[in-house]
């Protein structure tokens, strides 16, 4: 008697209070874009934040209310941004696609450790120990902690150092995040040579700790015909949009950390970085 | 009867602040008090939440009684509060969108805030002597969730100037909102000095 009195009185309670919720819910009715949902499907659905917004759905709502452009998704790229383009009635805009890039061929064996070996501990260890582990304040520790972080099986660590796959790499800049020497950048998928160096320190400082430093000498853009390279920080840097890749930078680098990539460059840098 | 009502509204603004004194509701008071337009809001809804509740939990508790199973208080007073909230939820997602958003989770929370359950609890422990009515419970209600919104506001209006000054690095963030909570808290505890 007594248990059917408590389960009828809360019970009882609650269809009531369920019946009056209904009649408000139908009353306080809001109506809302019908595309959300669609265009919520034609994302990706990872909610990683690459687009800006705190994930999909509301990547979603934004691009409702006409606060975003259509192509800001990295992950789903041009299909899921022209997908969208349909929903919302508008042409999608082709951006240049970007990719992560680790600007550092410094293996352990041409840039030595101080001390320590990257495989015992994370990066960001690694990093604040006595100045990082590493005698370049600026390459690649390679301890992976970049890895970890992406989603998409895109970096891994081949000889000591970083390596993107460009094909995998779907531009949501979680590893550039994540690297605590800044050392990951971002350079346009189609870009035809690199300079694999971040090492802001003067050529004589690289020179004693790395062996294929860049020691920012400019004679790669003294030498480059399209005017494509630059040294800003005693780092060269190339403008992927100018270069046509004819190669006279990679020759006449006297510390050869200018490469050629193509399209399977995450295989050509792990020869490279094998070969040194 | 007047000087008692009174009484209860001064206890649970200042003397008894729920937030600043009994330590309830802190959730939604560090969560919600970056400006002081949502933390009015949510000052008014809980204003609204605690009112309706004190009203219905009173109703309820005298249910209980009769039917002799007063042990089930917490339960079905739970069930109030989040039949209620749910309402409100409603209420200003329709009526005032731009509130609705930028109370984000905070508003669905309110259902979990100790504070609301509190004052349904409170409201049958007969307030320290005084003979408990149903005008009594409302007035309770009401005035703690006055309470709520007077110590949310002037919490919101130092944020607010904190955003501006020069905080020193390991401050910045939450320590220094809850040292400046604590500070707010100490200047509640003036008015225990107060009594009739």
């Amino acid at each position: 008697m007594e248990i059917l009195k408590a389960v009828l009185a809360i019970g009882g309670m609650g269809l009531i209070f369920g019946a009056l919720l209904a009649v408000a819910a139908k009353i306080f009715e809001v109506k809302k874009d019908e595309r959300i949902p669609l265009i919520t499907e034609c994302l990706p659905g990872a909610n990683c934040g690459g687009c800006g917004f705190a994930g999909c759905a509301a990547y979603a709502e934004a691009i409702c209310n006409g606060e975003a452009k259509v192509n800001l998704c990295p992950v789903g790229g041009p299909k899921a941004a022209a997908k969208i383009a349909e929903i919302m009635g508008v042409e999608a805009e082709e951006d240049e696609r970007m990719v992560a890039f680790v600007a550092c061929a410094g293996t352990p064996e041409v840039a030595k450790n101080r001390f320590l070996n990257n495989q015992d501990i994370d990066c960001h260890t690694a990093n604040r120990l006595a100045g990082g582990i590493k005698g370049c304040t600026y390459g690649c520790l390679g301890c992976g902690s970049c890895v970890e972080k992406c989603s998409f099986g895109g970096i891994s660590v081949v000889n000591g150092v970083a390596v993107v796959n460009r094909n995998l790499c779907t531009n949501c800049g979680a590893c550039i995040e994540e690297c605590p020497r800044g050392v990951i950048i971002r350079i346009p998928y189609s870009t035809r040579a690199a300079v694999f160096c971040n090492s802001k320190a003067s050529g004589k400082e690289v020179r004693a700790v790395c062996d294929v430093g860049c020691l920012g000498c400019g004679i790669c853009a003294k030498n480059c015909p399209k005017e494509a390279i630059t040294v800003e920080n005693n780092v060269a840097r190339i403008d992927g949009s100018k270069c046509v890749g004819c190669g006279i930078c990679v020759e006449k680098c006297p510390k050869k950390c200018i490469e050629l990539i193509n399209k399977t460059a995450e295989i050509k840098v792990a020869v490279a970085v094998k070969k040194r | 009867m007047f000087r008692d009502l009174l009484i209860i509204s001064i206890g649970a603004i200042l003397v008894q602040n729920f937030v600043l004194v009994q330590f309830l509701g802190i959730c939604p008071f560090l969560g919600v008090s970056k400006k002081v337009e949502t933390a009015t809001g949510m000052g008014f809804a809980v204003v609204f939440v605690m009112a309706c509740a004190s009203a219905i939990t009173w109703v309820v508790q005298e249910l209980l009684i009769a039917l002799g199973i007063e042990y089930l208080q917490t339960i079905a007073f739970i069930l109030v509060i989040a039949v209620l909230v749910q309402f409100v939820e409603m209420f200003l997602q329709k009526s005032v969108p731009s509130l609705y958003n930028s109370l984000g989770i905070y508003l669905p929370l309110i259902t979990t805030n100790c504070a609301v359950l509190g004052v349904a609890i409170q409201n049958i422990t007969k307030f320290g002597g005084l003979e408990y009515s149903f005008i009594k419970s409302v007035v309770y209600g009401t005035t703690a969730g006055i309470g709520f919104t007077l110590a949310i506001v002037l919490f919101a209006g130092v944020r607010e100037r904190l955003e501006s000054s020069n905080i020193p690095e390991f401050l910045k963030g939450m320590p220094i909102t809850l040292i400046t909570a604590s500070l707010l808290s100490i200047a509640f505890m003036g008015f225990s000095g107060l009594s009739f």
